[in-house]
């Protein structure tokens, strides 16, 4: 798989004579990048100082000045005032599902149009990707109505798809399926026909064709798609603003909307609740920066 | 986000220790195989692709086509009995008669232009310095990449503390926060989509720099030796040799760029909820639905237009690529 990172490594491991030298240019290039990379960061380390000081400091002092003293008080404040731990497990109760089922049924779609010979793929396949594509508000106005519409008494606690964590499960996966089925079937389609074909003459069913064979082999594939799908599906802001209505169901990006609707007069507290909220997509990008980089670019790669 | 698929099945990878993948035609099973597939294996197959194409379908295309039905329709959403009939009214309302509608689709052709014009040289230029095999690249690319991993209701907020009128980063600098004097950067007709297009940059720039990155990964060394040794410039070789070859990335960016603008929402959102200055058709859709006023077939008028110009670009693209792939 093609990830970003091999710019290093291969600029480690080739020969030494082939490193550039110093050169005039090379350090100028490193400025430029440096100076780059800070001002991209400013925004955020803007945020982190402001985030650090007491709201009565910053309001005597203004906020472009020194700082008396710098704490963790704001983000410990954010935390515990607003339930941010309740929110985070809302999130949790959604993305954890939804990336599961979204690449179950999407690996599943995958394997019907890449491994079989049937008239309907590609017309499927173009059905799944062009309806990832669309604008999210072009589907939204039914889509509420239908979910105000389907009672499950006793599932969710709105007793409606509206509402409740399930009704944003299955509009993730719908929605991301798209995406991941057209990714998952140009993977499956370069595994070597001979590995299913083998089997498929040995008397294999298609269930083990595809849970035992094909599956194991998308591993890697797999891997930079859940990254990627946790990441969105984690950021949404779209669905739950207008799918869910109680406060308390709310998954943590909404519901620092709120936070800031309730101290709106305390910029450093919400500076603070909307850095903790970036927190998780932080961790997951450096932990599997890889599997993420690799996976935004399966989709785009060279056409 | 989205992102876009391109990938013809030569480019995708194989995976690792599988041995040399045959072509794509030999990766199928040949018509002939069908006749291995016992009863139990179609209907195997059947609920396989079945049970998400329904869920799919559902949820994403019946809803798309019943808000092309809904759009000839006036509906209070309470009751079916109360959806009647109006052809083509809630279009020429919104044409000829809604204040918001055109400066909406302004507001959406501004945004596509600005993230075409500012971020995307701005991410094929980082992307090309990284390129050159440098130390510290890793630090640079994460750098500019970490706001394409945040939530845009974050980085809303985050854009907030340096736009704020009175405590803002920009207004404390220059003096501006001193009553009277105000900057109003989120409240300014005039300025507020501006500003909210920075933030949407910020983040844009990094996104297109992967792209890039990805693209000219792809680039054979070798064109590049050919033209060093032609004795051309580094700019000569960007030019005539490198950029061409990156035309498939540059038609992703592309495509991305213009879905991104027709999607634009969660920014403006947090920023001033699309009060004046900032209105797009994404906002004027929501705003019917959680705003107070609950007018459905106008609403899925605005969304129809929104799924028209999408459609128009989303097809013929798809076309493209699914022609090459059946080529291939």
């Amino acid at each position: 798989m093609s990830t970003l990172d091999t710019t290093t490594t291969t600029a480690a491991s080739a020969p030494a004579t082939q490193r550039t030298p110093v050169r005039p240019a090379r350090i100028l290039l490193h400025l430029f990048l440096a100076g780059a990379a800070l001002a991209w960061l400013a925004p955020l380390l803007w945020a982190l100082y402001a985030a650090m000081r007491p709201y009565g400091e910053t309001s005597d002092k203004g906020y472009v000045s020194w700082p008396d003293k710098l704490s963790f008080e704001n983000f410990t404040n954010a935390f515990t005032q607003s339930e941010m731990t309740h929110y985070f497990v809302n999130t949790l109760i959604i993305a954890v599902p939804a990336v599961l089922l979204t690449l179950f049924l999407s690996s599943m779609v995958a394997f019907y149009v890449s491994r079989f010979d049937f008239r309907i793929n590609l017309f499927l396949l173009l059905v799944f990707t062009a309806g990832n594509l669309l604008p999210q508000q072009v589907i939204i106005t039914p889509l509420y109505r239908l979910y105000l519409l389907i009672d499950i008494p006793g599932i969710t606690m709105s007793g409606k798809l509206y509402d409740s964590a399930l009704g944003l499960v299955l509009i993730h996966v719908a929605f991301q399926s798209g995406f991941c089925a057209f990714v998952l079937s140009n993977y499956m389609r370069s595994l070597p026909h001979e590995l299913t074909e083998a089997a498929l003459v040995d008397g294999a069913s298609v269930w083990r064709l595809y849970w035992q064979i094909v599956l194991p082999l998308c591993k890697p594939a797999m891997a930079a798609l859940a990254t990627l799908l946790s990441i969105w599906i984690y950021n949404d802001f779209f669905w739950a603003l207008v799918l869910i209505s109680t406060g308390e169901n709310m998954p943590i990006t909404s519901a620092l909307n709120n936070l800031s609707g309730q101290y709106f007069t305390d910029p450093n507290l919400v500076a603070a609740g909307a850095l903790l909220t970036a927190i998780p997509t932080l961790i997951v990008y450096f932990a599997l920066q890889r599997q993420f980089v690799s996976g935004l670019t399966l989709g785009a790669n060279k056409g | 986000m989205t992102t876009i698929p391109t990938t013809s099945p030569e480019a995708a990878t194989p995976p690792p220790g599988s041995g040399p993948a045959k072509t794509t035609k030999a990766a199928k099973v040949p018509q002939g195989h069908r006749r291995l597939l016992t009863r139990r294996d179609r209907l195997t197959l059947g609920l396989m692709a079945g049970l998400p194409t329904i869920l799919h379908v559902a949820l994403v295309w019946v809803t798309a086509l019943a808000s092309i039905a809904l759009a000839f329709t006036t509906w209070d959403g309470i009751g079916f009995d109360a959806i009647t009939w109006v052809g083509f009214d809630n279009f020429k309302e919104l044409f000829t008669n809604n204040p918001q509608f055109w400066p909406a689709v302004q507001h959406n052709i501004i945004w596509f232009v600005a993230l075409i014009l500012i971020p995307t040289p701005l991410g094929l230029l980082l992307a090309v310095q990284l390129d050159k095999q440098i130390r510290f690249s890793r630090v640079y690319q994460t750098a500019f990449f970490l706001p394409v991993v945040m939530s845009l209701a974050v980085i809303g907020f985050v854009w907030q503390l340096i736009y704020n009128p009175d405590t803002g980063l920009i207004n404390s600098l220059i003096g501006a926060n001193e009553p009277g004097h105000y900057i109003d950067w989120i409240g300014d007709p005039d300025l507020n989509l501006w500003a909210i297009l920075i933030a949407a940059s910020w983040r844009h720039a990094g996104y297109m720099m992967i792209l890039y990155l990805a693209g000219l990964k792809g680039v054979d060394p070798s064109l590049r030796e050919a033209s060093a040794l032609d004795g051309a410039n580094e700019w000569q070789t960007f030019k005539n040799v490198i950029f061409p070859t990156l035309r498939p990335t540059n038609t992703v960016v592309l495509v991305v760029t213009i879905i991104e603008a027709l999607r634009a929402f969660d920014l403006v959102f947090v920023f001033n909820k699309g009060a004046e200055g900032t209105e797009l058709l994404s906002i004027l859709v929501t705003n019917n639905i959680i705003g107070e006023s609950s007018r459905i077939g106008y609403g899925s008028a605005i969304a129809v237009v929104l799924l028209v110009i999408s459609l128009a670009v989303i097809i013929p693209y798809l076309i493209a690529t699914f022609r090459k792939e059946r080529q291939a």
